[in-house]
């Protein structure tokens, strides 16, 4: 939990993807209306240019989102929620999770082969 | 400033393909300005590398460091102890810096990052523009404060060309004749007199004809 969206860069939110996250849902203030004047504003381009490396790199841009809310709508988080991750799920483990699965069963098989 | 833009990812990535222990170094230089090679730009470009390489099977460790210049030997010594430690060194800071700092550890190989620019300014965030181009005499004090070997395409020495239209270059349509500008500045300051003032022929033994240049200040050596 951030004060401000506009604290997020772009390092923290591959940061999550290194972390072993499978999608990342950036919620900010409902746009002309951050208490910092244009922080979401901020956070929203950081969060396209996430989106275009993770496009460069494979991993899939579908996999962060940046939703804008206010403090008061608590269902329409529940449903944003709902649907980013009904999508996540849909998309499946990251390539990262995947390779990291794959690799761990691999060592798995080895020491049982030992 | 010196500027900079971002190499490709696909190109930094088969740069580094050969290799799976790497520095990647920037500077809190002129490319910490210009958003391109500083300590922010080491983590975002060292974080989509890890993750490129590890969702292709084959992971990458990577130091990250950023310095205070890498155009200055005082602050490349502080990598001599490490470097060595890793396969090769991807700078992402100017050309200079990565020159340097490849002169400085000769048995480490040296990528570069970014793809260096030119002297510039900051016309508001996210756009530079070219200023100067380094050419060892400057007229500016002629030119109303603006160069003509940078300004004009042609960086010709006395007044707007055949190819300048309503202040426009014909190189592009986004380009502003360099010598309009002058003479319009020239106007506004009263000082026209100036024009006549420029050299015929401008001396280019100062500039880049003569090979990598040198300065050497003797009360300071």
């Amino acid at each position: 939990m951030l004060p401000c969206t506009g604290r997020i860069d772009e390092s923290l939110l591959l940061k999550a993807f290194e972390n072993g996250a499978d999608g990342v849902m950036v919620i900010g203030c409902l746009e002309g209306d951050c208490h910092y004047v244009n922080g979401n504003i901020r956070a929203r381009a950081r969060v396209e240019r996430v989106y275009n490396i993770l496009e460069q790199i494979n991993i899939g841009p579908e996999r962060i989102r940046m939703y804008n809310l206010s403090a008061g709508e608590g269902a329409k988080f529940a449903a944003f929620t709902n649907e980013f991750v009904g999508r996540v799920e849909e998309l499946g483990p990251s390539p990262i999770n995947l390779a990291r699965s794959n690799g761990s069963k691999e060592s798995e098989q080895e020491v049982q082969a030992t | 400033m010196i500027t900079g833009t971002p190499k490709p990812i696909e190109e930094i990535l088969e740069m580094v393909e050969p290799y799976d222990n790497i520095i990647v170094a920037g500077c809190f230089g002129c490319v910490t300005v210009c958003r391109v090679g500083g300590d922010k730009e080491v983590q975002v470009l060292s974080s989509t590398l890890r993750l490129a390489r590890e969702a292709a099977g084959k992971k990458i460790e990577i130091r990250e460091v950023c310095l205070e210049r890498q155009c200055d030997p005082e602050y490349l010594e502080p990598m001599r102890p490490y470097i060595e430690d890793y396969q090769a060194v991807l700078s992402i800071a100017c050309g200079a810096g990565i020159q340097f700092m490849a002169e400085k550890f000769t048995k480490t190989p040296l990528l570069p990052g970014i793809n260096t620019g030119f002297l510039g300014v900051t016309e508001r965030q996210g756009e530079w523009t070219e200023r100067c181009q380094g050419c060892g005499d400057c007229v500016l004090h002629l030119t109303g404060g603006i160069c003509p070997v940078t300004r004009c395409a042609k960086s010709i020495f006395h007044g707007p060309c055949g190819g300048s239209v309503q202040g426009i270059c014909e190189v592009d349509k986004e380009v502003k004749c360099g010598w309009q500008l002058i003479i319009d500045r020239l106007v506004s300051l009263e000082q026209m007199e100036n024009y006549g003032k420029l050299k015929p022929y401008k001396g280019w033994d100062t500039s880049r004809d003569g090979g990598p240049r040198r300065i050497i200040r003797e009360d300071m050596v």
